[in-house]
């Protein structure tokens, strides 16, 4: 389980979150620029609160009256970037294992070929990310955050950057993994339609402050 | 006929030896400090910046002579290193190569730090949630990415360091065989009667050897350019 409280001043904006995720997709709502990014960064490592606790399964990430502060690199969180983020030099098969090479873990053929069977890639291996298509590389960085084995997937609004067809191409890949791994994700998103499709459970973000879960039948309904 | 004599051939090889020495040692020491001036904020950064880029503004001769008071056998530098390693570096191709070193360090490091900065820093942090240590991202994602920006640094260094005269002149001297490079040559046969045609040839040398290090360190500019953009 997840649990987050914690407080930053980002400019004149001060962000504070509280809220805990279990396993299911928990998905960050909000409107844009109410500092969703800024949590889940704050969760993988990237930024440092003021204050407050981030806790994974009992074990303290970042406590600040501990002083505790966990670098990304040893956190074990999968983080999918709105932007993909993948390696330009290296080849899909390359980006896919770079996870599991830096972790020091062993090869596992078997996990690698039922992520890549799951999100459909497996004719992409060989390829570079600048000849992908958008779509392509979302579904690829989101099998790299999976092959590290992380014990958390954070998921910054991955369908952002893509249109409509290309966000129906993968929302299923999403479902099956929500269904198949027991693995937490917090999933940012401002579109309730996603939302709707994928969360198990809500916590909203309004001016910076992010308070308790919501029940997922409040969202407005809005179609895409 | 194009025929080179045994003592030009002597100058060729040896600045071709100096200028890679001087470029293979320099560059460990130039992405270090390219790496530094792209990424770190700290105290004394204008000053490690102007440090070294005054080899590029300086007259070379001043380089040399700074160089000769530093690194000679006298100097504080230069008695440290004879003392204790037993590296001489005063009239000794050594030398030449510290000299053609520091002049083509500036233009390296220039190449080095503008491929650093043009990285996407995103990308690193990426590789800081896939597990990857600090130390282990510069080697996976840094390096990698700068490499046709490193090896065109490379280049340049190397291609500087071939041309160098002033401040090698000034510090190790003119010595067929130990610190006479191709253009140390070119200037004592253009100062003896009838050693036009030997400079002439040394002249046209030079010209090849610079033109195929400007060609190659265009060629990694390109690379570096289809790296990003997939192929």
């Amino acid at each position: 389980m997840l649990r987050v409280d914690v407080e930053k001043r980002l400019g004149d904006f001060s962000l504070s979150a509280d809220f805990a995720a279990e396993r299911g997709i928990t998905a960050l709502y909000g409107p844009s620029g109410s500092g969703k990014t800024s949590v889940v960064n704050m969760i993988a490592g990237l930024v440092t609160p003021d204050r407050g606790i981030i806790t994974l399964d009992g074990v303290a990430l970042f406590d600040s009256t501990q002083r505790v502060n966990v670098p990304p690199h040893k956190r074990g969180i999968g983080y999918v970037f709105q932007d993909g983020r993948l390696f330009p030099h290296m080849n899909v098969r390359a980006n896919l294992d770079y996870g599991r090479r830096m972790s020091g873990k062993p090869v596992d053929d078997a996990r690698f070929k039922n992520v890549i069977g799951l999100l459909g890639i497996d004719h992409l291996l060989d390829r570079r990310p600048g000849s992908l298509s958008g779509g392509e590389r979302q579904r690829i960085a989101i099998g790299r955050a999976l092959l590290m084995q992380p014990r958390l997937l954070l998921l910054d609004e991955p369908l952002a950057s893509l249109d409509t067809a290309r966000k129906a191409e993968i929302i299923p890949y999403l479902e099956r993994l929500r269904d198949e791994f027991a693995l937490p994700m917090i999933y940012v998103s401002h579109s309730p339609e996603e939302i709707r499709r994928l969360a198990t459970r809500v916590v909203r973000l309004d001016n910076g402050r992010a308070e308790g879960v919501s029940d997922i039948l409040a969202l407005p309904t809005v179609t895409l | 006929m194009f025929t080179l004599t045994q003592e030009e051939w002597t100058a060729i090889q040896l600045s071709l030896w100096i200028a890679s020495i001087a470029t293979v040692v320099a560059a460990p020491l130039g992405i270090a400090i390219a790496w530094l001036l792209a990424r770190k904020k700290f105290w004394g950064k204008a000053l490690l910046d102007g440090v070294v880029h005054l080899p590029l503004v300086l007259p070379p001769v001043v380089t040399g002579y700074l160089l000769l008071i530093s690194f000679g056998r006298r100097g504080p530098i230069g008695a440290f290193l004879y003392e204790t390693f037993g590296i001489v570096f005063s009239f000794r191709w050594t030398g030449a190569a510290l000299a053609c070193g520091v002049m083509g360090f500036p233009l390296m490091v220039r190449a080095m730090r503008l491929s650093i900065e043009a990285i996407d820093r995103k990308l690193e942090a990426a590789a800081s949630t896939l597990g990857a240590s600090p130390l282990r991202i510069f080697f996976t994602v840094t390096l990698p990415l700068a490499l046709p920006g490193v090896i065109a640094g490379m280049v340049l260094c190397f291609a500087k360091a071939l041309g160098e005269f002033g401040a090698t002149i000034t510090f190790v001297s003119n010595i067929p065989g130990e610190t006479q490079t191709i253009s140390a040559a070119i200037y004592s046969y253009t100062n003896v009667p009838g050693g036009d045609a030997a400079a002439g040839r040394l002249v046209l040398v030079a010209i090849v050897l610079s033109l195929a290090a400007l060609i190659i360190s265009e060629w990694f500019s390109r690379r570096a350019g289809m790296r990003y953009h997939g192929e």
